[in-house]
Order: C-alpha cells, then structure tokens, then sequence
C-alpha cells in the first residue's frame, strides 16, 4: 500500500507540509518494500484548482493514504469520492509522521478546511 | 479572447485604478462621471459599491451567464482524455466516474473537442448579474458576482462588452489581477488613483507597470493629498507621469462618504471636480 505526506523536502527526513494544494512535494512510502520515492506536487505550478490537481496526481499514483494538514473542499470531494483515506497530522519530521501513522495515532480527515481561491 | 474594434465604436472609456484598494477609485470615479457627464461603470464586482453613492434607481437587470460542460454518463467511458485536456482542473477522473468541479470551468471547450465518446456537452449557469439604472441625472450600471464565485472576469467582460456611447468612467477592481486586466482591454485611457503613503507608491508602481502595456494615456490622482511634495509626486517627476490632480486630506470628505453623500452635490467639492475632469482632458489629450 502507498502512502503519500506532503512534505516540504524529498526524504523521510524533511517536514511534513500542513497545506496540501500548494506544497512543494509528495513523500510517498511504499509498505509493503518500504521503499520511498518522491514526486513534485502538480499543484504547486496550477493556476487554480491545486488541490484537484494534487488530488489527481495521487489518485493516478495509486496512493491509498494520504497524510496532510488540511483538505480543501475540492480536494476532501475527489479524494473521498476515489476510496482513498486523508489523515491530518501537524508539522513534523515524515518518519516519526509514519511511525506515528503506523501506531494508529492519527485521526481521520472528516471534513474539509476553508477553500482558498487565489491566484487566478 | 476576442479583440476590440474600437473603428466600430462611438465611445471614450476611461478604467479609474489604483492598485493598492481604498484609495478612493470609487470616489473619484463617481464624481467625475458627474462632473463629466459621463457614464458611470461599476466594474469592481466583488464588491461594487459605487451605486451606494449614486443610488440610481434599477430599472434593468441581466444575467451573466457561464457555460460548463455536462457529462453523459451512458456515453462516458472514464478514459480521462478530459481531465487531461483541462487546463484548469475543473475535470478530475476518481477512478469511478469523471468529477466536474463547475467553478473552475472557464468553459474553453477542450473536453467537448477531445472526447470521443460524445459525452459531453455544454450547459449554462448564472454566476452574476448586471443592473442598469439613472442616479444624480447620469447613466449607472454594475455588475455583480454571485456569492461563492471565484471568477469574475465573465461578469466584466460582458458588461464592458455593450458599453453605450459617449464617454464611460469604469470605476476598475483593485490590485493588477485578471480582473484589472480585463477591464482595461476596454479602456482608451487611465486614471490611476493613488494616496501619498508607502503602500499606495508600492501599488501604484505595480498599476503603472500594468498600463504601460496597454500603451494608453493616464495620469495620476492623488487622493488624500497632504498639500506638500510627498513619494508620490516625487515618483511622478522622476518617471514622468502626469498628475491629473488632487484631493485633499479632509474631514468633511470622510464625513460626506461615511454617509454614502456624493462630494459632487457640494459646492466647494463641486469646484474641485470640474477642475479635476478638466486636468483628465489635459493629460489624456482628448479633442
């Protein structure tokens, strides 16, 4: 199963990132191998609709888990209507994101935060 | 986009902004459609409230209509050629059908060109409205954006799309967004309302910059004016800009607009109109 955090930087290492649309890339932790790749976040560079855009990008990867800060309203319907389960967690490195994902610690996304239209 | 004739017109309009908001774009162009009279446009849809001061009387309102694409869920097949092809996400495959997000359409047509299965097609929804009326003796009209909406350039395009002849004041958004941009692919000349602080010079830059493209006549006015050289005649000298003219910092002015009073109805502030209408025909060289 894949898991995808929006993080701030490309390893485990790096932070995860509260917004989901706008960050900078996906860390995404293959647990069956372990192995962990990362990938640009389409929405970073969309001129409206990141979230839709971040959303498709996971969708497409095949991600079963996200783990994020919040969801916007677009984003909450697509990932809610494609199966996959949105966790929230705050800022923190992306292992201990995991290891705390892995314990059972973190609360489902059951609703969506504010939408933010900007920059068109 | 579709291109301006101006050959085929018969009018003069002139886009009031500012780039920094509250620096009186409203104010003056409410007056000055008076002083003028002119035609006064309210293009600031978000948030038009020009008709607060020239409380004209509606007599006419229209319907700015949207286009956006049905999908025939007999005919599609989910294959994402779609979501693919738009440029703006408003399509999104969720594995298990294909999701429109309404809002986001700028209804370009690409999905409907692209889909082989003749899936989808085209409907049509409101996103705001257009209202038209006679306030202070002169023609009003403004658009509106529905609540929720986040486009508004369709509601100013097609009230900038059938300006009536003569000369139209459009009182622009703020800022140097689409919005402003689309206002001004209808403008023959600017008013650039600016106030002498550190925020409305860094503002006025950015609209200045903005103008400059379009390579139409504007000026400067300076609202809120302190009486002495301040950054932005300073601004103005060294770049060469024309100030059309002045308002100054007032009381009673801030009074007279915390009552949603027009300043054109009293004498002193009547006299400070027409000469500012007068600096707008020096500076934009109108015959």
């Amino acid at each position: 199963m894949k898991i995808a955090i929006s993080a701030t930087g490309q390893t485990v290492d790096s932070m995860l990132d509260k917004r989901f649309g706008r960050c900078q890339y996906f860390v995404i932790q293959d647990t069956e191998t372990g192995e962990v790749e990362t990938v640009e976040n389409k929405g970073l560079t969309s001129e409206g609709g990141a979230g839709i855009a971040a959303s498709q990008q996971l969708i497409d990867e095949g991600v079963e888990v996200i783990i994020t800060g919040n969801l916007g309203p677009n984003a909450f319907e697509l990932i809610e209507k494609s199966g996959i389960k949105a966790y929230k967690c705050h800022e923190m490195v992306i292992r201990d994101v995991l290891e705390k994902y892995g314990s059972g610690e973190l609360l489902e996304i059951e609703e969506s935060g504010p939408a933010h239209h900007g920059g068109h | 986009m579709e291109d301006i004739d101006l050959e085929e017109e018969d009018n003069l309009n002139i886009a009031v902004l500012s780039g920094k908001g509250g620096t009186g774009k409203t104010t003056i162009s409410t007056n000055l459609a008076l002083a003028l009279g002119a035609k006064y446009i309210d293009c600031d849809v978000e948030e038009p409230n020009g008709f607060l001061f020239l409380k004209p009387n509606i007599v006419n309102t229209e319907e700015v209509m949207v286009e956006y694409p049905v999908i025939d869920e007999d005919k599609c097949t989910d294959c994402g050629v779609c979501v693919d092809v738009c440029q703006f996400n408003a399509l999104a495959s969720a594995g298990n059908g294909i999701l429109l997000f309404e809002k986001l359409c700028h209804g370009c047509g690409a999905c409907e060109i692209v889909c082989k299965y003749g899936a989808l097609g085209y409907g049509k929804r409101e996103v705001g409205r257009i209202e038209k009326g006679m306030g202070h003796g002169i023609n009003c009209s403004r658009g509106i954006l529905n609540i929720g909406e986040p486009m508004a350039v369709p509601v100013i395009r097609s009230i900038l799309r059938n300006l009536d002849d003569g000369l139209n004041i459009i009182d622009c958004p703020p800022g140097t967004s689409c919005n402003v941009v689309t206002s001004l692919r209808y403008a023959d000349g600017a008013i650039l309302v600016t106030e002498p602080t550190k925020f409305g010079l860094h503002d006025l830059e950015r609209a200045v910059e903005l103008v400059d493209m379009f390579s139409i006549p504007f000026g400067v006015i300076i609202n809120k004016d302190d009486g002495r050289e301040n950054i932005v005649k300073s601004y103005c000298k060294d770049r060469q800009i024309e100030i059309i003219g002045t308002v100054p910092y007032s009381d009673s002015i801030a009074l007279a607009y915390s009552k949603g009073e027009m300043l054109y109805a009293t004498q002193d502030n009547r006299a400070l109109f027409d000469h500012l209408a007068m600096g707008l025909g020096e500076v934009l060289e109108w015959t």
